[in-house]
């Protein structure tokens, strides 16, 4: 392991072994036993997982590992059968999805929901929080709220030229491409003044010349103090820009730790790389033993 | 043929006050559909408690602020009754629940045992005092060009197309505030809306609320000019405001006024011709009494028209308002 590596480590999870559950040093979302059933299918079943706080985390594992349901459950969009997780120390079980970016936890999604026939500066000014004109009888009387606007056009000016949309601004969102579209839902997000942003696979469709950008987008979101928890399929990717990477597989957490060691590991290879496509998830969840000669970060246990 | 009748009396329609009757319940709808996104089937159940609340309360001796008062305080329980178990669901639910409480209501309306209150099949009739004692208009004939009307007519005119241009103004304003914004939002992404901490039920209700509030006062205005008749409630109302909405754009404050005087211009001009076709022998195969229904007919062949080739209405923006919901 490199220096640096063992810096980030020491940083994000002291000097613990990393395995599926380790506690991190400062954590800002915590989620314990969370279960979810669809019929007979046990989509989501995580024992421990604690998210540390500015860092930039990935969240991967193949299709149908429960990514997206536990992104979901984390953010109120589905209801889990059991379990409880918390944001900031705060339980966020039962809250509505509406509550949580007054907390300052926002989130993507996979299938990106731009407002289409809003305009892109409509859908930037329609996130920011606390908007006095969004009172119905306020709403009546631009005096009460046309400063406030104004000045959330200036901010939203600023973040849409980030992002190299700014020429787009008086546009329906409708009209941008797919790798715009993703930027947009990226940008919009960020209108909400988040400290947790949470990204459903924020490179799917997007043209290879705009992945840089997004990448650099990623990376200065952690600047700025953000903590970014992303669920991503680009091995690459993953590699370049994450601190910490949390494996899924059938539902649970089965590998976290630095990006060269998770990514490292022959389970998590075989998941992506498919080289023991049978055996992989049996192998991660400790469904199946471990076939002779190989090592899973796992093995520890 | 008279064609100078069968033209004046189709520019008359422009301003009658069920034209603004009409108008108002299509803003409404507007709310509803063109800015929300909310399917509402049921206008005419609106239209419904708004007519029946201000009859029935004036017939019991309430003055006349007081039983519009109750029809909007009315409408405003039925959005509770029809909004709390529908709006959490999908846009579909709330069109079928719309369009049976419209027709439930509509048969209570006309059960016999509620005689003594709605008058049952029969209907209510004299309730137009409080409102013609408001009246500042001396009374006379007034000749308006191409027609003369009374007092009584004069004063509704002016009140029905005052309220339209005031509920127009105030429309305005809410739809190009945050508050409008975040409505359109809703009906482009419901979820995108509530990840990004609005909350859409709140706001939903209040959509409904307000739409349904100006259904009610255009059914107050609608029977001011005549009786109350349970038979105008059926389906066929809402279709023919869902008709004006679409005509002139469900996404615009204008397009149900303009729709509202399309659609009854449209009415008069058919009747007129075909009567007048009828009555002279050009056209033998049908009766004076069938050019009622085929006019109704065409209505029906307008409205699939309009959803095939201007699904976005007259006045709207074809990339905001087509038929995506």
């Amino acid at each position: 392991m490199s220096k640096v590596a063992k810096a980030t480590q020491a940083s994000l999870v002291g000097n613990l072994n990393p395995v599926p559950g380790v506690k991190k040093v400062d954590p800002i979302l915590i989620a314990d036993g969370v279960t979810k059933r669809y019929g007979g299918l046990q989509a989501i079943d995580v024992a421990h997982v604690e998210i540390p706080r500015n860092a930039i985390v990935a969240l991967i594992g193949p299709n149908g590992a429960g990514k997206t349901t536990l992104f979901n459950i984390l953010t109120g969009f589905e209801t889990a059968d059991s379990g409880s997780w918390s944001y900031d120390g705060k339980a966020l079980n039962g809250k509505a999805p509406h509550l949580l970016p007054k907390l300052g936890m926002v989130r993507t999604f996979q299938l990106t929901k731009v407002l289409g026939l809003l305009t892109v500066m409509e859908n930037m000014k329609l996130a920011a929080l606390k908007q006095t004109g969004e009172r119905l009888l306020a709403s009546f009387f631009p005096f009460l709220w046309s400063r406030q606007d104004r000045a959330l056009e200036l901010e939203a000016t600023d973040i849409l030229r980030r992002f190299k949309l700014l020429e787009k601004q008086a546009d329906f969102a409708a009209g941008l491409s797919g790798g715009q579209r993703k930027l947009l839902e990226m940008a919009r997000a960020l209108m909400t003044h988040p400290k947790l942003i949470m990204l459903d696979e924020p490179m799917a469709g997007v043209n290879p010349a705009l992945t840089e950008s997004l990448l650099d987008h990623i990376k200065n979101l952690k600047q700025e103090g953000m903590t970014v928890l992303f669920v991503e399929h680009d091995v690459a990717m993953v590699r370049e820009i994450s601190d910490w990477v949390i494996v899924m597989a059938e539902g649970k957490i089965v590998a976290e730790g630095l990006p060269d060691q998770v990514l490292k590991d022959p389970a998590v290879i075989d998941a992506y790389l498919g080289s023991h496509q049978d055996s992989d998830l049996g192998l991660a969840t400790g469904r199946i033993t471990l076939p002779t000669g190989t090592k899973s970060t796992r093995s520890g246990k | 043929m008279d064609f100078q009748s069968i033209l004046f009396n189709a520019l008359n329609e422009i301003l009658s006050p069920t034209t603004a009757a009409y108008a108002l319940a299509a803003m409404g709808l507007a709310v509803h559909f063109g800015y929300t996104g909310l399917l509402n089937f049921g206008q005419a159940a609106y239209m419904l408690v708004g007519s029946y609340s201000f009859a029935i309360a004036t017939l019991s001796g309430w003055s006349f602020f007081a039983a519009v008062g109750l029809s909007i305080v009315l409408s405003l329980v039925l959005t509770i009754v029809l909004g709390i178990p529908t709006l959490r669901l999908r846009a579909d639910y709330l069109a079928i629940v719309t369009i049976g409480a419209a027709e439930i209501l509509r048969y209570i309306v006309t059960t016999t045992g509620m005689t003594e209150v709605t008058g049952a099949s029969e209907g209510l009739i004299g309730f137009k005092g409080t409102f013609e004692s408001l009246n500042p208009i001396p009374e006379g004939k007034y000749d308006l060009g191409t027609m003369v009307i009374n007092e009584y007519d004069l004063w509704l005119r002016i009140v029905g197309w005052t309220l339209v241009a005031l509920v127009a103004l105030l429309l305005f304003l809410l739809m190009r505030s945050p508050w409008g914004r975040v409505l359109k939002g809703i009906r482009e992404d419901e979820d995108a809306v509530r990840s990004l901490g609005k909350n859409v039920f709140v706001l939903k209700m209040q959509a409904l609320a307000i739409g349904g509030v100006l259904g009610s006062l255009a059914g107050v205005l609608f029977v001011l000019p005549r009786s109350v008749q349970p038979g105008n409630y059926a389906t066929t109302l809402t279709f023919f405001i869902w008709t004006i909405l679409l005509l002139g754009g469900a996404a615009t404050i204008l397009g149900p006024i303009l729709g509202a005087m399309t659609f009854w211009v449209i009415l008069s001009l058919t009747q007129g011709v075909l009567y007048g076709l009828v009555e002279s022998g050009i056209i033998g195969f049908i009766t004076v009494t069938q050019v009622g229904q085929i006019r109704f007919m065409l209505v029906g062949l307008l409205l699939m028209l309009l959803v095939i080739y201007r699904p976005q209405g007259v006045l709207g923006n074809k990339k905001e308002m087509s038929f995506g919901v």
